[in-house]
């Protein structure tokens, strides 16, 4: 009688599904010292959805100081996330740039002589960059800087950080918008920027610099804090708000911005105007454009658009649009040492699992053994035999965790093979990974996850400057 | 028993001739040496209290079981020091004589026991390689089943660190050394690269010799002074257990045990067991520096100590209810290449260190204390020392992340087992050649030498290695196929080589101040024609190679000079401290990039001379330029060789620059940095390089040693010298760094069809040593003359200077020789199925210990192995050294002990130039000419 089971991926095989996109970047040390705030970041993605529509990015910038981190959920395609992905820190990078640098960048520009870099990326393999449109792209990212330079009234100004990051995440909506409206004579490129605009993307991006914590976000996915208390134990701190209807102030919003009479069909069923889920998106134009221009653009471009049913269908009751804006909420945070981690991860991760389970699985993780209580034999009467047993015994406990080297994937471990008992269960992780695709997609969504870790003695040291 | 110390608390004394920072075992042991062998005015300060350090938490094992001979002769007389210090000052130590059984897991861990077993049995320590079952009888607590054998040491023993040091103390404080304690060291003082004092938190001492042996503190102590003093080392946690003791006591004589598989050693302890280890993933610790007056007990971390109290109850089962006392955290030092650092500082005169134990203080003190001593009062130690020397370390292996990352390999490797060719995988590709990605794109696998990355060999495409691990062998190793088609290359071919690591200087000045000076400084004579090359001996005193190397005659007053990799800070403190003061003198090192510095008056002085370039160089108050056209391409050169200074003035400089003639101007070939060597090797190596140049190559344009600048593909000023360092025909090119690649890419692609390919240092080194050629630091030290190793024809007696070391050699002419450089053929070796040899094997000569060889390889030209070695004449009764004569030695039937295993050798005292069909070399015919004498 053959069973089922025997389907069944042997623990290398998930490993090796679990392994394939994970990502470790740990900050360099200069002469035995690190003097960022950030240790460094697992990350990791599991796709549900073939191709994955979720994206990540990490990079550092290098004209100011400060890393950016971020993940992107897509939703109809994988166009607009990819897109997000590869731009969103360049506008960010360009709003938080004092006006001279601008100026020295847009002279280089100017004369051909080699740019300043703006950002290290630290990326996976996988996480690829699309040439074709690059210089699209940069003719964007110019046009933006160049209004930058053109606004600048001379006075210096400090650069507010959230300022640039509700500037940088506008900016680029509206450039994904105009991209698509006025089309590009290159077919490919025209049918891509096409594909950007009609798919959408949330993001949520953190910008850290010293103490300083900025998250910005646009829909569903969340920055999740996660704070040691004194006891050793763990707790989660929310640092962005989900835009969708789970959401008191975001349905207010949504009814405030549209006359009364779409009270009720502004949203439905939970959903913008009863089909989207996330209440606020990068791309998604059907929700943004009026009816004509989306008539027009969709008329006027490829074939492979006009055949799409998808872009061609009017939500119903779209009276009043724009109905989406890419607007990110930002909340500040100053990291204080028992901060010791930031999880940022897709609506994946937070529909399988409760934030505190996340905190706390993460924080035993990165705190490994250091933070059992350690053993001291003190005045006691312990034997070496009774000693080895203890010790054996903790580690056996711990192991378990130290298989994975990354803890996004160490996450991602429970977020799929939790059983009701919050352990990993084998049986049901090799269940989960070993469903099709089509499958794959009734029983959870893409999950993408970044662990920032932050260095408590960088962050301690901070504080008592300051003091 | 501190009082038998005496420590002063009165006020510091204004002046002494030597002061000693440091109370643990090494500034106690370097006391007490330095005040038996006479010198009176000595200070010692320590921070906190006499043995307070790394000192007083030693686990207090003394082994003589070491992989290096030096540490092996070191650890013997500590041995013997120890054992008769308690009858000397009345200070108990707790000297016990144990002995101790390393024990062996696995049949590679015995062949690593058995090549010590070998080499300590040599030098009249007693040792025997044991079954499992004698380990059973001599300690009954050890669980033997997993064991293949041991090696049991009898007369090792264990003893109390701290009281130890204290009772060295008391013997240096009754020599009249004065010892202050609470003492701190802040900085010393320096004048002119020479120590004058130091200053403490209690006052200033003033001082002719400074001694550093701070352990720990000793590397940010080296840094403090205004001229740092670099000496990289670095602290890790290291952990043992104490436990209370058995209901009946084990005796006192019970041997240490280690288990170096286990990664433990344990030894009896107050009727207890004290256990310790050195675990795979070490805690590194201070790495920012942080000090602390005494090192306090650090945390315990039994999780972290899991691994290695596992392995010990895998030993000793009985454990298991024996009770714990304590575990103990006390940071040990770690060097990058796990070998103790001694000597004096290159750049400051009088500055003394030694430090960098490598968790063997104890053994290593006595031994280390009197070496540093003689070093101090004699000029030099009794025996050589240069793997232990400070000097073999530069600047930059000083980088804090550096040391923090290599002491994290060196600490497990103190267990790893030691196969021969060991490459560190931490802290690489800090120095590379500029060819470094190209050559490592085509197979190159790396070796690193005084940080500087070099191919080893180039590994085919097709062709798969083991994994690191898998490699580590005693037998023929995995690259063997490789090195041959390499070496065959070289033979039949043309093989291209990476040389950029060897050291490279020039020296250069206005009138014939270099070539005196050299003349001095070298035993060959250096008046030579223009273009000619020389090998020579760079000596001291006694006649012993301080260096050896070949230079190059550029002009009448400029000089090239090669030397080993690892001689970039020695040979410049040597030359530094010999080479007379004088501003018309340049000494420039070319190895490193940046020594040409382009100076503010370069540009102004290129600007007035419209279009004419002038580099300088400047170096303390020395400047030396060259002139070059700016205005044509590729900056032609206007000066040659052969004017002299007022010529050169005149002919570069505009009337209206008058003051400038007033300086030492000069002209030198070498604006160029020369930082890129290749060594083209082989019987095309001619085709290759006049394909390149469009010159005559033949030895009657371009004989033998012989050195020209010509261009080589588009690249103009290459320094091409006919010589390789193997032996074979070939040619060495000196390459302006911005040229090398293509210089390289014109080689190669033109040696195509001459059958070119990349060759590495395993081929060159089979290469030279089939052709007896010794190579310092391996064959050559400072305690070898060139009379003792074939090397008559490199000096010149009568060449009517009386250089360093002549009297010496003049002497030894006359006396005879004591050892004599060998070259032995291995007769009955099997290359497939027995050991190899490496370096270190006991010579036997009709059936008694001779010597040891120096170095080793296999020669696929001869299809043996081959062992350089020295042979000595040790008298039947008293066994002093005798004299060696060329007939000693050949009347001599010798073995080569190989791990205990005898294999017939047969012994050479020149190369087997009848294998060879080359002899239009120089050197050959020298030595054939000699040899017929």
């Amino acid at each position: 009688a053959s069973t089922p089971q025997k389907f069944y991926l042997t623990p290398p095989q998930v490993n090796s599904i679990l392994k394939a996109n994970e990502y470790s970047f740990k900050v360099p040390e200069f002469d035995g010292k690190n003097v960022s705030s950030i240790l460094g970041f697992d990350s990791n993605q599991l796709p549900a959805n073939a191709p994955i529509e979720d994206r990540r990015s990490a990079a550092t910038c290098l004209q100011t100081r400060g890393m950016l981190l971020g993940v992107f959920d897509g939703h109809a395609g994988c166009a607009c996330s990819q897109a997000v992905s590869e731009r969103l820190f360049y506008y960010i990078a360009v709003s938080l740039l004092p006006h001279e640098t601008l100026l020295e960048i847009e002279n280089a520009v100017e004369s051909g002589r080699a740019l300043l870099p703006i950002l290290q990326w630290h990326k996976h393999p996988n996480d690829y960059f699309s040439k074709e449109a690059s210089k699209l792209y940069f003719n964007s990212l110019r046009t933006y800087w160049q209004e930058l330079i053109d606004l600048n009234t001379g006075e210096s100004t400090d650069i507010d950080v959230k300022e640039a990051l509700i500037n940088a995440f506008k900016r680029l909506d509206n450039d994904i918008s105009l991209e698509a409206q006025v089309g590009d004579p290159n077919s490919f490129l025209n049918y891509l920027v096409l594909r950007v605009a009609f798919s959408g993307a949330t993001a949520c991006v953190a910008h850290v610099d010293g103490v300083d914590l900025h998250v910005a976000n646009t829909g569903d996915s969340r920055a999740m804090l996660g704070v040691q208390e004194e006891d050793g134990s763990w707790s989660a701190v929310t640092l962005s708000n989900d835009h969708n209807a789970q959401n008191e102030r975001e349905l207010e919003r949504l009814k405030l911005e549209h006359p009364k009479n779409e009270a009720k069909s502004v949203v439905k069923q939970d959903r913008l105007l009863g089909l989207l889920m996330p209440f606020r998106a990068f791309g998604d134009v059907k929700f943004k454009w009026s009816i004509d221009l989306q008539k027009r653009v969709i008329e006027s471009g490829p074939d492979q658009l006009n055949d799409n049913e998808y872009t061609k269908f009017i939500p119903p009751n779209y009276h009043t649009p724009p109905y989406l804006t890419a607007e990110p909420e930002v909340t500040y945070h100053r990291l204080r040492p028992q901060d010791k981690f930031l999880v940022l991860a897709t609506d994946g991760l937070w529909e399988t699992m409760h934030r505190q389970d996340v905190v706390r699985i993460v924080g035993e993780y990165l705190t490994g053994m250091h933070h059992q209580q350690p053993i001291a034999v003190g005045g006691y009467k312990v034997t070496l035999g009774q000693m080895h047993g203890l010790l054996t015994e903790r580690r056996a406990k711990m192991s378990s965790v130290f298989e994975d080297q990354n803890a996004a994937t160490h996450l991602i471990h429970h977020a799929v093979g939790n059983n009701e008992f919050g352990a990993v269960d084998h049986e049901r992780l090799s269940k989960m990974l070993s469903l099709p695709e089509e499958l794959a997609r009734m029983y959870r969504g893409d999950i993408t996850i970044i662990v920032v870790q932050f260095n408590s003695h960088v962050v301690g040291a901070y504080q008592n400057q300051e003091q | 028993s501190t009082s038998a110390a005496e420590a002063h608390s009165i006020a510091l004394p204004a002046q002494a001739q030597v002061v000693i920072c440091g109370g643990g075992i090494m500034g106690t042991s370097v006391a007490y040496h330095l005040s038996k062998m006479g010198w009176q005015d000595i200070v010692l300060l320590e921070q906190g209290r006499l043995a307070a350090g790394s000192t007083r938490f030693c686990a207090g094992i003394l082994s003589t079981a070491r992989h290096s001979s030096i540490e092996q002769k070191m650890a013997d007389y500590s041995n013997k020091l120890y054992h008769q210090l308690e009858q000397e000052t009345g200070i108990q130590t707790g000297y016990l004589r144990t002995g101790s059984i390393s024990l062996a897991q696995t049949q590679d861990r015995l062949i690593s026991l058995k090549r010590i077993n070998s080499r300590l049995n040599v030098v009249g320590i007693p040792s025997e390689i044991i079954s499992p079952k004698k380990v059973a009888e001599l300690h009954p607590l050890l669980n033997v089943h997993d064991l293949v054998g041991a090696m049991h040491v009898p007369e090792d023993a264990v003893v109390s660190s701290a009281d130890v040091a204290l009772a060295l103390a008391s013997a240096a404080s009754q020599n009249g050394v004065q010892i202050y304690d609470r003492t701190s060291v802040l900085h010393v003082l320096i004048k002119k690269g020479q120590v004058t004092g130091v200053e403490t938190d209690k006052g200033q001492i003033e001082c002719q010799y400074f001694v550093n042996c701070a352990g720990q503190w000793a590397y940010e102590l080296g840094l403090s002074n205004e001229e740092p003093v670099s000496i990289p080392l670095h602290a890790c946690e290291h952990f043992y257990l104490l436990t209370r003791p058995w209901d009946t006591p084990l005796q006192s004589n019970t041997p240490t045990i280690v288990d170096a598989d286990g990664r433990i050693y344990i030894r009896n302890w107050q009727g207890g067991i004290l256990s310790g280890g050195f675990e795979k993933n070490p805690k590194p610790i201070f790495t920012e520096g942080k000090n602390q007056l005494e090192i306090q007990n650090l945390r315990e971390d039994w999780d972290h100590f899991e691994p290695l109290l596992s392995s010990l109850l895998r030993r000793m089962p009985g454990l298991e209810t024996l009770e714990i006392l304590k575990l103990v955290n006390c940071p040990e030092t770690f060097t990058p290449d796990m070998k103790c650092i001694m000597g004096e500082s290159p750049v400051v005169q009088g500055y003394f260190v030694l430090a960098g134990m490598n968790s063997a203080g104890l053994s290593l003190g006595g031994g280390a204390g009197k070496f540093l001593a003689e070093w101090m009062v004699y000029g030099y130690p009794s025996e050589n020392v240069w793997e232990l020397d400070l000097q073999r370390f530069g600047a930059l292996q000083s980088s804090r992340t550096f040391l923090r990352h290599r002491v994290m390999e060196v600490m497990p490797l103190i267990y790893d087992l030691k196969v021969p060719r060991w490459d560190f995988q931490t802290g690489r590709q800090l120095r590379t050649s500029p060819l470094y990605d190209r050559l490592d794109a085509q197979g190159a696998r790396w070796m690193e030498k005084h940080g500087f990355e070099r191919p080893k060999y180039f590994v085919p495409p097709n062709k798969d290695l083991l994994a690191l691990e898998q490699s580590k062998t005693f037998y023929k190793p995995d690259w063997f196929d490789i090195v041959e088609s390499e070496v065959k290359c070289c033979k039949e071919a043309v093989c291209v080589i990476d040389m950029s690591s060897f050291t490279k200087f020039e020296i250069t000045s206005t009138g014939d101040q270099a070539l005196e000076s050299l003349q001095y400084l070298f035993s060959n004579d250096l008046d030579v024609p223009v273009g000619h090359i020389v090998h020579t001996g760079m000596l001291n005193e006694y006649g012993g190679y301080e260096n050896d190397c070949s230079i190059a005659r550029l002009t009448k007053r400029s000089f090239f000079m090669i030397s080993p990799t690892d001689q970039q800070v020695h040979c410049w403190a040597w030359l530094n401290k010999y080479l007379p003061k004088d501003s018309n003198l340049l000494l420039e090192d070319v190895t490193w990039k940046y020594t040409v510095q382009q100076s503010l008056e370069w540009r102004q002085f290129s600007r007035s001379c419209f279009g004419m370039g002038i580099t300088s160089t400047v170096s303390e108050e020395k400047e030396i330029y060259s002139a070059w056209d700016m205005a044509s391409p590729g900056g032609h050169l206007l000066v040659r060789s052969g004017l002299t200074a007022e010529e050169t003035i005149e002919y570069i400089l505009p009337a209206n620059l008058p003051h400038y003639t007033s300086r030492a101007l000069h002209a030198s070939q070498s604006a160029a940095t020369f930082s890129s060597a290749l060594n083209l090797i082989g019987p095309r190596a001619v085709d290759v390089l006049s394909e390149l140049s469009y010159a005559p190559m033949t030895p009657d344009h371009f004989p033998t040693l012989f050195c020209k600048e010509m261009s080589v593909g588009y690249a103009n000023g290459i320094r091409v010298m006919s010589m390789t360092h193997t032996g074979e025909p070939g040619f060495m090119l000196y390459i302006p760094i911005e040229y090398a690649l293509h210089v390289y890419n014109e080689v190669m692609s033109v040696g195509q069809k001459y059958g070119i390919r990349n060759a590495g240092y395993y081929a060159l080194r089979s290469l030279r040593i089939e052709k007896f050629f010794a190579f310092w630091g391996q064959d050559l030290n400072t305690l070898t003359t060139p009379l003792e190793c074939g090397g008559e024809s490199r000096v010149k007696l009568e060449k009517g200077i009386d250089f360093i070391g002549r009297d010496a050699l003049l002497q030894q002419k006359q006396n005879g020789v004591y050892k004599r450089l060998v070259m032995f053929i291995l007769d009955d070796h099997d290359t497939d199925l027995d050991l190899w040899p490496w370096w270190g094997e006991p010579i036997y000569r009709n059936g008694k210990y001779a010597g040891k060889t120096t170095s080793s390889a296999y020669s696929y030209t001869l299809e043996r192995h081959v062992c350089l070695g020295y042979v000595h004449n040790f008298s039947e009764d008293s066994g002093e050294e005798q004299v060696v004569t060329t007939d000693f030695v050949n009347r001599g039937e010798y073995e080569i002990d190989i791990a205990g295993h005898r294999f017939q050798a047969k012994a050479k005292l020149y190369p087997v130039t009848s294998f060879f069909s080359h002899k239009r070399r120089k050197d050959d015919v020298e030595l054939s000419d000699f040899h017929g004498k």
